[in-house]
C-alpha cells in the first residue's frame, strides 16, 4: 500500500480521492454538515476572511468554514498541486504529501517487506472499500444537537492529532499506523454477511496491534473527501460491487504491477447499465460517455479527449447554480465528481487530464460580475475553441509539416492507428504522391486492420504485418510515423505497447522515426520506464482468440496460482529513438519539448 | 576577398531529366566565377561564358538561354526587378555575406515603398522576400534572413503601436545596421572561440569560410602557436585559397588532399567548419564534404566545432541528404567525361547534430540541441 498510494496518484488523480473516502466513513455527515452551516448562516462566511488567525477562534461556525475550504486542493489534478498556504489544515495535508515521498524513499530503501506489505494490504483495502454501506444510514438517524456536538468533538479531536501528526509522520511508522486504521476500520464495520472474509483479516490486524490507533484515525479527519457530498450514493454503492470482485481478482494480479489499479472487466457494464436510473446527479451526457468509454466504443486520445469535453459542454448547459451557491465553486465540484465518474470507467489519459485541467482553469477565471447565462455561454465557447484549436486545427497544420517528409516511392510504417498518422496518409494521397504504407499491428487489439480498411478503401497501396515480423519488412521502409498518447519531458513517448519496439528496430535499421503529436498532449512529466505508471487491460483478452473458441486453453487456469496474465496498454519509448516529432508548433528534435511545453504553458494562460 | 565559399546556391530551372547533359549551372556557381574574376561583372557575360563552356550542345545552349532569360526577366520587372537589383548590388560586395545583402534589398524596399500603413507595408516586404527567396531557392542563409527581418518587422507591428512614419525609419535604420551586425558576429564568435584554440594544436578545416578565417585570424594576433590543415576543397579549390589566406598571416599550413582526411585525423585535435546553415534539428548545411569529415572525427573522438552567426539559423529538418533541395554546382574533372557516365553535382550536405560537439555562434556557445530552443523563442 505504501507503493500503491503515490504512484497511482501520479497516474490518475481519481484514485486517491476513492481510498480517502473510504478511510473516513464515519465522518461522512461532516461535509454535509459544513455546507448546511453555510448556507444556514450567510454572515459566518462574511467573518473568515477579515479574521488573520481563524483556526484559533474558538466559535464553531468559522472552524466549518475551514474544513470546508480545506478539501479544495485535493479536487485538483495532482500533476499541478497548488502551493501549500499558511493554514494550519492546508500544512497538515502539505505534510501528507511530504509524507508519501518518504514512504516511497523507505520502499526503494528496502526492497523485501514492501512486497510483504503489499500482498497483506491488499485485503485490508478491499474490506474497506466494502464498509462504507451501513454509515449513511447511521448519520441520518442523528439529531440536529447530537450533530453539532459531533462536529465540536471533532474539531477538538483534528487540533490535538495535529500537534500529534507532526511528530508521528516524521518517522517511518506511519506506514504501520495507516494499516492500524484500516485494520480498525474494518473491524468496526464488521457485519455477519462478510464471515467468510474474516478468516484473512485477522493476520493483518494482530500484527498491528501494538500501533496506536486513535491518533492515526483523528488525523485522517483533518481531509474529508469533498465529493461524497454530489455522488455519495452511487459511489458508495459502485465501490461495494467492485470491491467484492477485486477480492477475487486480487489473487492473480502481476506482482511488478500490483501499484496499479486493476479491475475484472467483465462485470463492470452490466453492472454500471443496471444502474442508470439511481444516477440522479450524474448528468446524462457524462454517463452516455462513461459507458462508452467502459465499452470500447470511444478510443483513442483526441477522440476520448473530445467526447469528454462535448460531454462536459452539454453539462455546462443545462446546469443551474443553486441559489445559496457560486457558480465558480460549485461547477468546479460538479466537473471534479464528473471527473472521478470517467476515471471510474476509463483511466485518464495526459491529454484528458490536460484538457481537464484547462477547463477548470477557465471556470476559476470567470468574473464574479458575470451573469450564469453569459458564464455559461463563456465556457462553451472555451471548449468549443479548444476543440478546434488544440485539436483539429493542430491536426492540420501537423499534417502540413509531415507532407513535406513524404516522397514519392516512400514506404511509410506505422504502428496500430492513429487518427493524425491516417490524416497525414490521407493527404498525401490526395495530393497524388506515390508512396506504399506498412501497418505493423499487434494483439489483442489489433487496431491496425481497421485502419488497413480505410487505407485500402482509399486507393493506397498497402502491406500488412504483425510486430513479431517487423525485422524482415523494416529493410524496406523509409519512414516511419507514429501517433503518441503523450510526450514527456524528457522526450519520452507514451503511446500504445508496442509503439517502442517498432521505433527501436527502425532506429537500429537507420530508418527515421517520425512522432506526430498535438501540443495539448505534451506534459512536464519526466518518466524512465513503463513500469512506474501504465495501464492494466483485461487479463482474460490475452488468453482468447477471436472466433476460434476452441483454441482456448487457458480456459481452465484463469485462477491458477502459478499463472498470471499481463495485458499492459502503454509503452514509454527513450528519447533516443525518436528523429524528430511534429507538432502544430512545428517539426522539433525530442531535446526541445520542455520548450513548447514553456511556451504552450504561457500562451495557454494567455488565451 | 571572396564572398563566403560555404555559401550554397541552386539551380534556378532544376534539370527534371538528370541524364541530358549538365544540370543547369546554379547562380553560386556564377557569383564564385564573377568574384573569381573569370568573367566581367556584366550578366551577359556570365550567359556568354556559360553558353562557350565544354562540351557544346544543344542541351547546353538551350539551359544557357534559360539562364540569360532568368537572369534579364528580373530586370524587366519593375518592383520586383528592383528587389533583385538592390540584392545583386550588395551581393557583390565582397565583405558582405549573403543574408545581409538580402536584409540590405529589403531596406531598400522599405525606403522606396509608397504604402501609408504598416499592413500595407507587410504585404509589400512579404512579396519582395518570396521574390528574393525564389530567385535563389537553395540558399539557406538567403531563406533565413528574409524570415528573419520578416519576423522583426512583424514583431514591430504588433507590439508597439508607433506612428507609421517613426515605425518605417525605425525599420530601416534596423535593416541597414544588419551589416555591422553581421561584422560584429564574427568578431564575437571569433572571442568565443579562442577558449578552444590551445597553444600547439593542430586545426582541421573545411570550405573557405570566413567566420573560420576570422578566428584562426584572432588566435593568431593573440600569438598562439598553431597548425592548420586544409582540405583542398575540390572542385573550387576553396582549401588553397584558405591556405594562401592564412600562409599570409603567417600561420602554419599543410593542404590535404580531400580523401586524405582519415589518414591525417589522428594528428589533429580538433575540426571548425563554417555553416551555410543551420538547421532546427541542430545540424548544419555545409560544403559537400562536412558531413564525411565530421563521421571522421566522431569516429576517433575529434571534437568538431561549427563557427556560425545565428542568423543562419533556418527552420528546416532534413532526415538524411536527399531531403533538401538539391544544390548542383559543374565539376570540371580536367578530361573529358565518357557520355552515359553520371556525376553527383550536389554541392553540400547536411551534417546531423550527433556527429557536433558544439557551435559557436554570437548568441553564445551552444549545443546543437539549443538550436531548436533558440528557433522555437524566436518564431513562436
Amino acid at each position: 500500500m505504501d507503493l500503491r498510494r503515490p504512484t497511482t496518484r501520479s497516474s490518475s488523480g481519481g484514485v486517491e480521492p476513492r481510498y480517502r473516502q473510504v478511510g473516513f466513513v464515519t465522518t461522512t455527515a461532516e461535509p454535509a454538515a459544513a455546507a448546511a452551516s453555510s448556507s444556514s448562516s450567510p454572515r459566518g462566511s462574511d467573518v473568515y476572511p477579515g479574521s488573520l488567525s481563524p483556526v484559533m477562534i474558538p466559535p464553531p461556525r468559522i472552524p466549518d468554514h475551514l474544513t470546508a475550504l480545506s478539501p479544495a486542493p485535493v479536487s485538483l489534478l495532482p500533476s499541478s498541486p497548488p502551493p501549500p498556504s499558511s493554514s494550519r489544515l492546508d500544512a497538515a495535508e502539505s505534510d501528507l504529501d511530504d509524507d508519501d515521498d518518504d514512504d516511497v524513499d523507505v520502499s526503494w530503501a528496502r526492497p523485501p517487506p514492501p512486497a510483504l506489505l503489499e500482498s497483506k494490504e491488499g485485503l485490508p483495502d478491499t474490506q474497506n472499500e466494502g464498509a462504507p454501506a451501513p454509515a449513511p444510514v447511521q448519520q441520518k438517524q442523528k439529531l440536529s444537537k447530537a450533530e453539532r456536538r459531533a462536529i465540536q468533538e471533532a474539531q477538538r479531536a483534528a487540533k490535538a492529532s495535529a500537534k500529534e501528526a507532526g511528530l508521528s509522520r516524521k518517522s517511518v511508522a506511519t506506514v504501520s499506523t495507516s494499516n492500524a486504521a484500516m485494520s480498525k476500520q474494518l473491524k468496526t464495520v464488521k457485519t455477519p454477511p462478510k464471515k467468510d472474509l474474516p478468516q484473512l483479516t485477522p493476520p493483518v490486524a494482530s500484527e498491528k496491534k501494538t500501533s496506536e490507533h486513535p491518533p492515526d484515525r483523528d488525523r485522517k479527519k483533518d481531509v474529508p473527501p469533498p465529493r461524497m457530498q454530489f455522488d455519495n450514493v452511487h459511489r458508495v454503492e459502485k465501490t461495494k460491487k467492485h470491491s467484492l470482485v477485486n477480492q477475487a481478482e486480487a489473487q492473480n494480479r502481476v506482482e511488478l504491477f500490483r501499484h496499479l489499479p486493476q479491475y475484472v472487466h467483465g462485470t463492470q457494464l452490466p453492472d454500471l447499465e443496471s444502474k442508470f436510473f439511481h444516477l440522479d446527479l450524474m448528468h446524462p451526457s457524462v454517463y452516455k460517455v462513461g459507458l462508452q468509454f467502459l465499452s470500447g466504443v470511444i478510443s483513442g486520445g483526441n477522440a476520448c479527449c473530445v467526447a469528454m469535453l462535448l460531454a462536459f459542454r452539454e453539462a455546462i448547459k443545462d446546469y443551474s447554480t443553486p441559489s445559496t451557491k457560486t457558480l465558480n465553486r460549485d461547477l468546479t465540484a460538479k466537473i471534479s465528481s464528473y471527473v472521478s465518474f470517467l476515471i471510474e470507467c476509463k483511466p485518464l489519459s495526459i491529454s484528458m487530464g490536460n484538457a481537464i485541467r484547462f477547463l477548470k482553469n477557465r471556470i476559476a477565471k470567470l468574473l464574479l460580475t458575470l451573469s450564469e447565462s453569459e458564464a455559461k455561454a463563456s465556457l462553451q465557447s472555451d471548449i468549443d475553441r479548444f476543440i478546434n484549436e488544440k485539436i483539429i486545427i493542430a491536426d492540420h497544420v501537423i499534417v502540413s509539416h509531415a507532407i513535406a517528409k513524404v516522397r514519392d516511392d516512400d514506404v511509410l510504417l506505422t504502428y496500430a492507428s492513429s487518427s493524425v498518422v491516417e490524416m497525414i496518409f490521407d493527404h498525401a494521397n490526395e495530393l497524388g504522391k506515390k508512396f506504399r504504407v506498412v501497418v505493423v499491428d499487434s494483439r489483442p487489439n489489433n487496431e491496425g486492420q481497421a485502419l488497413l480498411h480505410r487505407l485500402v478503401a482509399k486507393g493506397i497501396s498497402c502491406t500488412y504485418t504483425h510486430i513479431n515480423a517487423i525485422s524482415y519488412i523494416m529493410h524496406e521502409v523509409t519512414r516511419v510515423f507514429l501517433g503518441a498518447s503523450s510526450i514527456l519531458s524528457n522526450g519520452a513517448v507514451y503511446s500504445s505497447v508496442g509503439t517502442a519496439a517498432v521505433a527501436m528496430v527502425a532506429h537500429a535499421f537507420g530508418v527515421p522515426v517520425l512522432v506526430c503529436c498535438e501540443a495539448y498532449k505534451l506534459h512536464e512529466r519526466v518518466q524512465l520506464d513503463s513500469i512506474c505508471s501504465n495501464e492494466l487491460g483485461d487479463p482474460d483478452v490475452i488468453s482468447r482468440v477471436p472466433e476460434r473458441e476452441d483454441l482456448c486453453h487457458l480456459k481452465n487456469c484463469t485462477y491458477n496460482e502459478n499463472l498470471q496474465l499481463l495485458n499492459l496498454k502503454y509503452d514509454t519509448m527513450p528519447s533516443d529513438y525518436v528523429s524528430m516529432i511534429i507538432t502544430e508548433y512545428g517539426m522539433l528534435p525530442p531535446t526541445s519539448v520542455p520548450v513548447i511545453v514553456r511556451e504552450y504553458r504561457r500562451e495557454h494562460i494567455w488565451i | 576577398m571572396e564572398p563566403d565559399a560555404s555559401s550554397a546556391a541552386a539551380a534556378q530551372n532544376p534539370n527534371p531529366n538528370p541524364s541530358t547533359g549538365l544540370p543547369p549551372i546554379s547562380a553560386y556557381y556564377q557569383t564564385r566565377a564573377e568574384h573569381h574574376a573569370v568573367v566581367s561583372s556584366d550578366w551577359l557575360a556570365h550567359a556568354a561564358a556559360a553558353a562557350s563552356l565544354p562540351p557544346s550542345s544543344d542541351a547546353a545552349d538551350a539551359d544557357a538561354a534559360s539562364d540569360a532569360a532568368a537572369l534579364l526577366s528580373p530586370g524587366s520587372n519593375g518592383g520586383g526587378g528592383g528587389v533583385i537589383e538592390e540584392f545583386n548590388f550588395w551581393r557583390r560586395k565582397p565583405e558582405a555575406a549573403e543574408a545581409v545583402a538580402a536584409i540590405m534589398a529589403l531596406a531598400a524596399v522599405i525606403r522606396s515603398s509608397r504604402a501609408t500603413t504598416m499592413m500595407e507595408l507587410e504585404i509589400e516586404l512579404k512579396k519582395a522576400s518570396d521574390k528574393l527567396k525564389s530567385w535563389d531557392a537553395t540558399s539557406i542563409s538567403l531563406s533565413a534572413a528574409c524570415d528573419l527581418f520578416m519576423r522583426f518587422v512583424t514583431r514591430t507591428s504588433h507590439l508597439e503601436h508607433e506612428k507609421f512614419d517613426a515605425a518605417k525609419s525605425r525599420l530601416i535604420e534596423r535593416g541597414e545596421k544588419f551589416g555591422e551586425i553581421s561584422l560584429k558576429a564574427r568578431k564575437t564568435i571569433a572571442m568565443l572561440s579562442q577558449d578552444f584554440i590551445s597553444d600547439g594544436c593542430t586545426i582541421l578545416v573545411h570550405g573557405y569560410s570566413r567566420v573560420v578565417l576570422e578566428v584562426l585570424k584572432l588566435a593568431a594576433s593573440n600569438r598562439k602557436l598553431f597548425r592548420v590543415l586544409c582540405t583542398e576543397g575540390r572542385p573550387d579549390r576553396t582549401g588553397l585559397r584558405m591556405s594562401n589566406e592564412l600562409a599570409a598571416l603567417g600561420i602554419p599550413v599543410k593542404v590535404l588532399i580531400d580523401s586524405a582526411v582519415a589518414y591525417s585525423m589522428d594528428e589533429v585535435d580538433m575540426v571548425f567548419v563554417g555553416a551555410d546553415g543551420v538547421v532546427e534539428s541542430g545540424g548544419i548545411i555545409n560544403m559537400m564534404g562536412t558531413y564525411q569529415i565530421a563521421l571522421v572525427a566522431h569516429s576517433m573522438n575529434k571534437p568538431v566545432y561549427v563557427a556560425a552567426e545565428s542568423y543562419k539559423f533556418a527552420r528546416l529538418y532534413p532526415l538524411d541528404q536527399k531531403d533538401m533541395t538539391p544544390a548542383h554546382r559543374p565539376i570540371d574533372f580536367g578530361v573529358p567525361i565518357p557520355a552515359g557516365v553520371e556525376v553527383e553535382t550536389s554541392a553540400r550536405d547536411y551534417t546531423p547534430p550527433q556527429y557536433l560537439t558544439l557551435l559557436l555562434t554570437d548568441l553564445g556557445v551552444l549545443t546543437p540541441s539549443v538550436v531548436s530552443d533558440e528557433l522555437i523563442q524566436l518564431y513562436l
